[in-house]
């Protein structure tokens, strides 16, 4: 089923959750509403869900206005992030529990009602688990109950509020991968709000970039990451290092260095930043005749296949974040209290005020 | 979970040496709580006990032929039988909209449920004279119906309504805040109506907690005197609970007799105690203090 959000407004208080909020997500993808606490990306969810109502605007699935059914009504199905599990009732009931409450004409048999709930438990990999209680679970357990139930009543859409926040970092990692296969096995039309970046280019077909109540970026994972519209969004798609510099006819001057910035071939002598991840930051021991910028490394953390570098400016005394590989930090044999060269490899350059 | 201090055995605590205090100032004080219990609590109870056998258990028996004695407890069960259940009904009303939802008048509504036990029992009869009454706002309309509540079995329901009216909304709000709303919302987005979502979620959810209001209030309701004794106008063998009656009977000089009825209510006090006791075990074993799961 298809969601259509047009101008959704809603505040708490003096609090402005969201604010004219459009979106539109087609029948069977899987969108991530990635941003920071107080974005308003879990508000949204529940406003599609029917657990919130917004102020204005208003809300339509597959094309007919839904913005004031009933929660009941509107045949969804809720992932809570800290599970919301029924704890009085076995794993067994608690996937049952919503065929067991629809009205007696439309309740499915005994018989029925069981072989649903033992194949999503089957699913859900949790068939010998049927009579345990959720407190004798793990957490990543609880939220696959909480998922199994949730698809028992054959939603028509899915969504999942921060489904992996309360998991440790292995289980999470599992889990959401199993979440994108199940969800190419179903292809059911689901949102998942999260405020783990890693997670939501991980996952989702789209992510929808959410900051004080306002959509800042909308697109696949590959679009947010390489080609992010504004400088918020690039800093919070993972970490970024700042150059502060001028630009003038299409070239960035920053410090002993020009970079092309041909988007901004118009400006004549503005300040402008130059946004860097630290994986495209190039380090090299000697200038080899070209114009660089030295630093001198400050720490050495090896992570896993990666090793990353702080760097202190030696020009402005700034802070430099860069990543390399293994491989390569062995090639450049490098130690703490060196002198290097760096260079950015790619860069988005934004200009204009509040630089 | 890790327990954050001491050690988990069988549920309990026990402090290690480096976090109690000398074993003698430990004696001290558990002496000095044991003298006290043994002086203002343990010592009254007995003497009940005693003084209504002090001339036999026969003439103690005797004492409950009285067909007096037998009105008193029938009403004091009425009573009883009438006011618990209205007050479990609108405790979990109002621990409901308390808990669940947010709404004007929200905290005027949990300052006036504790206003029972803010003002004494006597002035909480009174308003209902007041009210009700001959010379009170509504006497002339109800006697002009020949309805009678002051001086009547209604009016001593009231009153007791009203002494007991806390006890199951202060037991339940707390407990229904820290269970928050989520698996009321998950029942209702699953397609549960609002009674399904009450019976089969939040109700197995509280019901020990009910279950405790409920003893607290009904020892409460059995034992009220103070506004009770203000509308009843101690009518013998019509309008005496036991509470009443004990006191009747104590002013008559007929001791056997006063604490002989005065032992039923100690019995349902004890009863009460042991009934709270594994209230509160169950509760515990359902949802353990945080540090302890």
């Amino acid at each position: 089923m298809s969601i259509e959000i047009r101008q959704i407004t809603k505040q708490f208080g003096d609090f402005a959750a969201l604010k004219e909020i459009n979106l539109t997500i087609a029948t069977g993808e899987l969108v991530a509403l990635l941003g920071p606490s107080g974005s308003g990306k879990t508000t949204l969810l529940r406003i599609m869900a029917g657990l919130e109502m917004p102020d204005r605007g208003e809300i339509l699935f597959h094309g007919e206005n839904a913005t004031d059914r009933s929660v009941r009504d509107r045949h969804v199905g809720f992932v809570f992030q800290h599970y919301a599990l029924f704890k009085h009732m076995t794993v067994f009931e608690n996937v049952a529990f919503g065929l067991r409450v629809r009205p007696r004409k439309q309740r499915p048999p005994e018989q029925a009602i069981r072989e649903k709930v033992r194949s999503l438990l089957q699913l859900v990999q949790l068939d010998r688990m049927e009579s345990h209680y959720p407190s004798q679970l793990s957490g990543g357990q609880r939220q696959r109950v909480a998922l199994a139930r949730a698809l028992a009543v054959e939603p028509k859409m899915l969504l999942l509020d921060e489904p992996f926040g309360a998991l440790d970092a292995k289980i999470r990692q599992e889990l959401r991968l199993w979440l994108r296969r199940l969800h190419d096995e179903l292809h059911i039309t689901s949102v998942f709000v999260t405020h783990d970046q890693e997670e939501a280019l991980e996952v989702a077909d789209r992510v929808v970039v959410m900051n004080q109540g306002r959509i800042e970026q909308v697109g696949t994972p590959a679009e947010v990451y390489d080609h992010p519209a504004n400088p918020f969004v690039y800093n919070f798609l993972g970490n970024v290092n700042l150059f502060h510099g001028r630009v003038e006819e299409g070239q960035v001057h920053i410090g002993p260095i020009q970079i092309n910035a041909p988007e901004h071939a118009a400006v004549q002598d503005a300040p402008a930043v130059a946004y860097v991840r630290p994986h495209d930051i190039e380090i090299e021991r000697s200038k080899n005749g070209q114009p660089a910028i030295a630093a001198i490394i400050k720490q050495i953390q090896p992570v896993g296949p990666i090793v990353r570098l702080q760097l202190n400016r030696q020009d402005t005394g700034q802070l430099i974040d860069a990543e390399l590989s293994r491989e390569r930090y062995r090639e450049l044999g490098l130690k703490v209290s060196e002198t290097v060269f760096i260079k950015p490899k790619h860069w988005t350059v934004y200009q204009g005020e509040g630089i | 979970m890790q327990a954050p201090s001491g050690v988990k055995t069988q549920g309990r605590i026990t402090l290690n040496r480096a976090q109690t205090e000398p074993i003698g100032v430990r004696w001290l004080l558990i002496v000095a709580a044991l003298l006290f219990l043994g002086f203002f609590l343990l010592i009254p109870l007995v003497v009940i006990f005693a003084e209504a056998l002090q001339k036999g258990f026969g003439l103690y028996l005797e004492s409950f032929k009285d067909p007096e004695a037998w009105a008193a407890i029938r009403l004091t069960l009425l009573t009883a039988a009438i006011a618990v259940p209205m007050n479990l009904v609108f405790g979990v009303a109002a621990a409901w909209a308390i808990a669940k939802f947010n709404f004007v008048g929200k905290n005027v509504l949990i300052t006036l449920i504790d206003l029972p036990f803010a003002v004494s029992p006597v002035i909480a009869g009174m308003i209902f004279v007041l009210l009700f009454g001959m010379q009170g706002w509504l006497g002339p309309w109800l006697r002009d119906h020949e309805i009678k509540i002051i001086f009547a079995v209604p009016g001593i329901v009231l009153a007791t309504i009203f002494v007991t009216f806390p006890f199951v909304a202060r037991e339940l709000i707390p407990l229904m805040q820290a269970q928050g709303i989520e698996e009321e919302e998950a029942a209702i987005v699953l397609g549960a109506s609002g009674w399904q979502t009450f019976f089969r979620i939040t109700l197995p959810n509280i019901k020990w907690g009910l279950l405790y209001g409920v003893i607290l209030s009904n020892a409460r309701a059995m034992g009220e005197f103070g506004a009770v004794s203000v509308v009843s106008g101690h009518i013998r063998g019509s309008t005496n609970t036991m509470p009443l009656h004990v006191e009747i009977l104590y002013n008559e000089y007929n001791f056997v007799a006063a604490f002989a009825v005065a032992s039923l209510l100690a019995m349902l006090a004890l009863v009460t105690l042991a009934a709270k006791r594994f209230v509160e075990w169950k509760t515990w074993r359902q949802a353990p203090p945080r540090g302890l799961e």
